[in-house]
């Protein structure tokens, strides 16, 4: 579209005619610059956390360990996400030469891929990819190999720590951080985990450079990320668009005319209205996302969107923490009990204090980002929630 | 049961009897037959050197991990937020009458199990169901009631 300020972008899904030269001309470079490259490159991790890739694998590679790992997270499980399993279907040599570069710089000898359960439809043909890629990095001489691993059907399991658990055979509980993956990750051993997203951009980083990467996106954001867009919209699907966009350039692209609000970042993330349109920009300045966007038209109703956040992190929240356990219970309950007139409207602000406390006193991100969706819902359409 | 055991056996041959182990054999014996029984759990606890209560307490944490009789088809409809806007309680309503169940029931046949999960990672093309580990997406009521149907014939051959 000639009118639109998006800038879409080709890297991720683009093909490489010989993936494995990029492997190659990488690992004459030694692993320190590598590291520094990626950190000069402004990556941030695109699994919604947004860490220094560069940053983490250096933290890694300067444990003094003789057993460290890899992980590739891909659990996919925040709804509205659906890029990483395009990204396993469509490229994953790329996803295999980022998992054997960490590997490289940091040290590690084992690098795994977390695939959860509902992916495992995809299990045959990437463990046959798997393999193949494991015997050129064979034929390298590089003592590093690739392993498949699969989720049950655990939403939390893609936190990171949770996700080592269930590696190791437990319930997927997350641990306390601090120490860190880097320090103490799974098997107890200095630990890299990256999303899958994340991974390929390694790839591609090295394949086009650092400065090509650098012009796209922002100070704060740089580069492009690949976006999952659903909901009320006449053109759903995956598309990598530059970072630091206005979410109302956004809706003009994406939106069917009648948009009245945005949820961005998953159902952990944040709602915006149609006010706040024009003065929002989607990136690590403004709103971070790990590439869900929800688009909602006026005839939706909030308190059906929340309800059914809710409903979903009662059923996902592992409930070794009170905070989180009950309090997701009660905020579930209150916004029930407002709708049928059995407390009154003033008790949201009650239940917004508790999803604050939520946020202070939980154990994990998942308890953490209630206050999230349930503050910006909350306020931004009162009169949806309570009558 | 003979058959199990060798199962098992089999595959503590093949992950081996770290705990490590525990998932990848887990999952594979759910793939086999569908769910996992008290027997199943205490011999892989005993392969293992773990408590009953242990691999129990690991499985009944994964929802994919059921712990109940499962018919041999399991269709799980997504009831996640995309969805639930595309309309997954129609497809679920006709799920229900065709196969005469309710969502958490299995048929009297044993053939199929109705339940419903949490996103899938089609929020794009919704709605959308897995039966086992099979995707079928932008469904209707019709296509739905189809897929199931051909699940169905597949059974009597
Ligand atoms: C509840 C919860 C679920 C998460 N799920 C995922 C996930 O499915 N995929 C992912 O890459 N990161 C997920 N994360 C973030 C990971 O903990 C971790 O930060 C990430 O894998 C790091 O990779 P990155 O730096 O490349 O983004 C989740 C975090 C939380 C708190
Ligand atoms: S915040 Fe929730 S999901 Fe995280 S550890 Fe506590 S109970 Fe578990």
């Amino acid at each position: 579209m000639d009118t639109s300020n998006l800038k879409k972008v080709d890297i991720i899904f683009s093909k490489v005619d010989n993936p494995l030269q990029i492997l190659d001309k990488a690992l004459q470079k030694s692993p320190d610059d590598i590291i520094n490259e990626i950190i000069d490159s402004g990556l941030k991790g695109r699994g919604g956390a947004g860490f220094p890739t560069g940053l983490k694998w250096k933290f890694t590679k300067n444990e003094d360990s003789d057993v460290k790992y890899v992980i590739c997270n891909a659990d996919e499980g925040e709804p509205g996400t659906f890029k990483d399993r395009q990204i396993i279907e469509e490229v994953p040599e790329k996803i295999f030469i980022g998992m054997a570069l960490a590997a490289y710089c940091i040290g590690a000898k084992e690098a795994y891929i977390y695939l959860r359960g509902e992916y495992n439809f995809l299990k045959k043909d990437l463990l046959s990819k798997m393999e193949k890629f494991n015997n050129e990095l064979k034929n390298r001489g590089l003592d590093i190999t690739l392993y498949l691993r699969s989720g049950s059907g655990a939403y939390i399991c893609g936190e990171e720590s949770a996700l080592f658990e269930s590696m190791e055979g437990k319930r997927g509980e997350p641990r306390n951080k601090p120490p860190y993956p880097t320090k103490v990750g799974y098997n107890n051993q200095p630990t890299s985990i990256n999303n899958v997203e994340t991974l390929v951009f390694v790839t591609m980083i090295q394949h086009l450079g650092v400065e090509e990467f650098k012009k796209l996106g922002t100070k704060d954001s740089r580069g492009s990320k690949v976006f999952s867009i659903s909901g009320d919209t006449p053109i759903p699907g995956i598309y990598e668009l530059e970072l630091g966009m206005k979410v109302s350039d956004f809706v003009r692209e994406f939106g069917d005319g009648d948009t009245k609000a945005v949820q961005i970042g998953g159902a952990s993330g944040f709602c915006v209205p149609r006010k706040n349109f024009e003065n929002t920009i989607i990136g690590f300045e403004g709103i971070p996302t790990g590439g869900s966007v929800m688009l909602f038209n006026s005839s939706r109703s909030m308190y059906n969107i929340l309800h059914n956040y809710l409903d979903f992190f009662v059923e996902e929240s592992c409930a070794q923490c009170t905070p989180c356990r009950a309090g997701l219970q009660q905020l579930l309950k209150g916004i029930e009990a407002i709708k049928r007139r059995e407390k009154p409207a003033s008790y949201l602000n009650e239940l917004i204090k508790l999803s604050q406390t939520m946020k202070m006193s939980s154990k994990c991100g998942l308890g953490q980002s209630i206050a999230n969706p349930f503050v910006s819902i909350v306020e931004n359409f009162k009169e949806e929630i309570i009558f | 049961m003979q058959e199990p055991n060798e199962l098992i056996k089999n595959l503590v041959e093949k992950h081996g009897r770290t705990r490590n182990a525990l998932m990848p054999i887990l999952q594979d014996i759910v793939a086999a037959k569908q769910y996992l029984d008290p027997s199943d759990i205490a011999m892989v606890a005993e392969e293992l050197d773990l408590s009953a209560a242990d691999v129990y307490g690991t499985a009944t944490f994964y929802t994919f991990l059921d712990t109940v009789p499962r018919g041999k088809n399991v269709i799980r409809v997504c009831k996640t937020i995309s969805c639930y806007m595309s309309g997954k309680d129609e497809i679920i309503n006709a799920l229900e009458k065709v196969l005469n169940i309710k969502v958490g029931e299995t048929t009297l046949d044993k053939q199929f199990t109705l339940l419903t999960a949490n996103c899938m990672g089609w929020c794009h093309k919704g709605p959308v169901m897995l039966i086992n580990d099979d995707v079928y997406h932008s469904l209707t009521p019709e296509t739905a009631i189809e897929i199931v149907q051909q699940y169905k014939e597949k059974s009597k051959n």
